[in-house]
């Protein structure tokens, strides 16, 4: 109990001469606030990507590619593959009775980045007239969807935002002819990031005569066996299929990989940096003190009490500065978008997430250092020759 | 000189202070080193040789193909000496994750359109004789330890062959190295004929992915490019015309701005080193108000004393600094290596030297001045007192 009080009593009194020692004080708090800051910030982009390509895709819908190829790119179905993958089992009817399935072409277009004004590869999709009834998370937020047969364009939220032009009402150029947006879409995840319209349409203005993917909603999950059984057995096809989920998990793989390495690597060594620079302030903090302390040791406060008031007081100041980093972090990223190039070859726009989850992890680094930080210099400090100390040597 | 000894005495006196001063700055500029890195691969892409070589990709995208009946047109033009054809063949290599550009190309024309790419007279001669011939950059042979001779089968994604399988084999006849010390694009990719790649494969043919024009006079790279340009304008296949330095830095922002990214963090770590290093020296100096009086008493001047302080913190800066640069230069390999090929080779090159040994000329003096000046108003009769 005795020893409580007594460091009760010292870290009031450490406290209260802080702000003598400010400078050297806010010394560790903003070099644990930019730690926890970056660190922040980039986990909340690593997050944030996961998410958008994590939530993409269903295990109860299947994607057809042709045999061999990895993305819908590089894939090519024609129209027949196409009726016969409609007559496969395992297909979800939906409410007008025709299987929910979509043939779709996908091409990419130039479309200038908003940011750097440069031009970006962005993904058109054309989609069968069940795309919409297939994809149950697309929701029409602004206007209206295309009409069949028309060159026209329902745009997705995250390609609205980080390209130009692509407002509802605008046109725009593709395969040099004019293309009117006429409506804007949410979805929450990768497909977001393109421009849909009706299949035919693009395939006549690109000159095209099949398919890049079919994508099927099973009757349910189990149902992805007998789908995929019976596709393998036709032998006029050659495809691969997969389930959406798994497709756009392995999509997303070689950046997931990439963003996670750097992230890492940068916010380690980011640690270990503030740890010195949390050492050497803490250092000076005691260095100061010093006479302070020994008269303390003198009047018989414990080693042990001298020690935890050191840390608590590097302890606290380390949170500080980590709240203040996870919070600016907050503030500036939550929800920023940017867009990077996604395995498609072609942009993936996706959002910052600053979990409440993340600023507890910069928490526990701001602990840590804080911690380490303090540890060092307070036992210097409770171990120091009395006598000298007290002379202030 | 003669100084010298004064200087380290002064960062010696609070050896674990210096210490730990050092190895803060040493961990910023290991970050630099590890982070320009990064950002030199995204933003340069590859080396500047190619002043005088122009892209030509279809203006729709990049993925649209272009009829090869445009080569003689545009070889045609006034201003281009030569013109080489190529095709992005994406094919894999044992498994997705060992990504890397496989590229069909015009052989005879690639070659001489390319000076920068060194091979020897028979892997040359092999190149250009042998139908299946491919070849290798330096960096892609190390990785995956290939011996000239071997057989190199890839599994196609996009281009199926004639037998119905998408495997297709070449012949390493060759290995494409650079006459510079720096890496270059190629070094990562495998390149190999285009006649083999166009009769063997069931879609596309005679169409090509893009054309490198290399022109006479880099300057008129804009008119050439315009007039190629406007060859092909209102026909099926628009073309797009842009220096090979445009395209790549163009395709480089494609992955997001990752100068902006890096100029960011590196500033919120600079601004932390710039405080902790800022308050280590400012302490030192105070402490030291009874030697610094001391040394004025013996006679001196107030300017010396300024510069040894000065000089002290240009020096833990610098040491840090080239120390820290150094781990990274030793570090990047490993994380260049756990990254599994997937960036090109990370390095510390010259430039993030010298803009590294610049940040730090600027830090020690931004570090050093002030504690200086404090040294030189300092008055002798004052610090001795507290003394």
């Amino acid at each position: 109990m005795s020893a409580l009080r007594q460091i009760f009593a010292l870290t009031l009194m450490g406290l209260s001469t802080l702000p003598q020692r400010l400078a050297s004080s806010l010394v560790i708090v903003v070099g644990i606030a930019g730690v926890a800051g970056v660190l922040v910030s980039l986990l909340a982009m690593r997050d944030g990507f996961q998410t958008t390509l994590g939530a993409t895709g269903r295990i109860d819908e299947a994607i057809v590619l042709r045999g061999g190829s990895n993305t819908e790119l590089s894939s090519r179905l024609t129209r027949e593959d196409a009726t016969l993958i409609a007559q496969a089992p395992g297909i979800l009817a939906g409410p007008d009775q025709w299987p929910l399935i979509s043939a779709e072409v996908v091409v990419i277009v130039n479309l200038p980045k908003k940011s750097t004004g440069t031009d970006s590869n962005v993904e058109v999709r054309g989609v069968g007239p069940q795309a919409l009834a297939l994809r149950a998370q697309v929701k029409i937020s602004q206007g209206r969807a295309f009409a069949a047969g028309r060159r026209e364009l329902l745009v997705g939220r995250g390609a609205a935002s980080q390209f130009s032009g692509l407002t509802v009402g605008s046109t725009i150029k593709l395969a040099g002819e004019p293309w009117a947006v006429v409506g804007l879409f949410e979805s929450g995840d990768a497909h977001e990031s393109e421009i849909w319209a009706d299949a035919e349409s693009v395939q006549s203005a690109y000159r095209r005569d099949g398919y890049q993917s079919v994508r099927v909603k099973l009757t349910d999950a189990l149902a992805f066996n007998e789908f995929k059984a019976a596709l393998a057995a036709d032998p006029r096809l050659k495809v691969d299929v997969q389930r959406t989920r798994n497709y756009y998990a392995t999509q997303s793989q070689r950046l997931r990989r990439l963003i996670d390495v750097l992230a890492t690597t940068v916010a380690v060594i980011m640690a270990i940096g503030a740890t010195f620079g949390a050492l050497n302030t803490m250092y000076a903090a005691v260095a100061t003190r010093q006479r302070e302390i020994a008269i303390m040791r003198a009047l018989g406060f414990a080693s042990f009490s001298i020690v935890a008031a050191v840390m608590v007081e590097a302890i606290a100041l380390a949170l500080t500065g980590g709240l203040l980093g996870a919070g600016l972090a907050w503030l500036v990223f939550d929800n920023y978008t940017v867009s990077t190039l996604g395995a498609n070859f072609s942009q993936v726009v996706f959002a910052f997430r600053v979990s409440p989850m993340l600023v507890g992890d910069a928490l526990r680094w701001a602990l840590a250092i804080g911690f380490l930080g303090g540890l060092l210099p307070a036992l210097g400090a409770a171990r120091a020759p009395l006598t000298s100390a007290l002379r202030g040597r | 000189m003669k100084y010298l000894g004064l200087v380290l005495a002064g960062l010696l006196r609070h050896r674990s202070r210096s210490l730990l001063t050092f190895a803060s700055v040493m961990t910023a500029f290991v970050l630099f080193g590890v982070l320009d890195g990064v950002r030199t691969v995204f933003s340069e892409g590859t080396d500047t040789s190619g002043q005088d070589r122009l892209i030509v990709t279809s203006r729709l995208s990049i993925i649209e193909p272009l009829p090869y009946s445009q080569l003689a047109r545009i070889a045609a033009i006034d201003g281009v000496q030569q013109i080489a054809h190529a095709n992005w063949f994406g094919g894999v290599y044992q498994d997705r994750k060992n990504f890397f550009p496989n590229i069909a190309v015009s052989a005879d024309e690639w070659l001489a359109i390319h000076p920068e790419i060194t091979l020897t007279a028979a892997e040359r001669d092999a190149f250009l004789t042998t139908r299946t011939a491919a070849l290798a950059g330096e960096n892609l042979v190390d990785r995956f330890g290939w011996k000239v001779g071997e057989r190199i089968p890839l599994e196609g994604t996009i281009f199926p062959n004639k037998s119905g399988s998408n495997s297709w084999t070449f012949d390493l006849v060759g290995v494409m190295r650079s006459g510079q010390d720096e890496g270059s694009g190629f070094a990562n990719e495998l390149i190999f004929r285009y006649d083999y790649f166009d009769e063997g494969r069931t879609q596309g043919q005679g169409t090509v992915g893009w054309y490198v024009v290399r022109i006479a006079d880099p300057a008129r790279s804009n008119d050439v490019a315009q007039a190629i340009d406007a060859l092909f304008r209102n026909s099926d296949a628009e073309t797009k015309t842009q220096s090979e330095k445009e395209f790549n830095l163009a395709f480089a922002k494609q992955f997001g701005d990752i100068g902006l990214i890096v100029s960011a963090i590196m500033a919120a770590v600079f601004f932390t080193v710039l405080l902790v290093t800022g308050n280590t020296m400012a302490q030192g100096v105070r402490e030291r108000a009874g030697d610094i009086a001391i040394l004025k008493t013996l006679g001196f001047s107030g300017v010396t004393v300024c510069l040894l302080i000065v000089t002290e913190s240009l020096l833990l800066l610098l040491a840090g600094g080239c120390a820290g640069l150094g781990l990274a230069a030793l570090g990047l390999p490993a994380l260049s290596r756990a990254l599994r090929g997937q960036l090109p080779p990370l390095e510390v090159s010259v430039d993030t030297w010298l803009i590294g040994l610049a940040i730090m000329l600027v830090l020690g003096l931004v570090v050093g001045v002030p504690p200086a000046v404090r040294a030189l108003r300092l008055r002798i009769v004052d610090a001795l007192a507290r003394a």
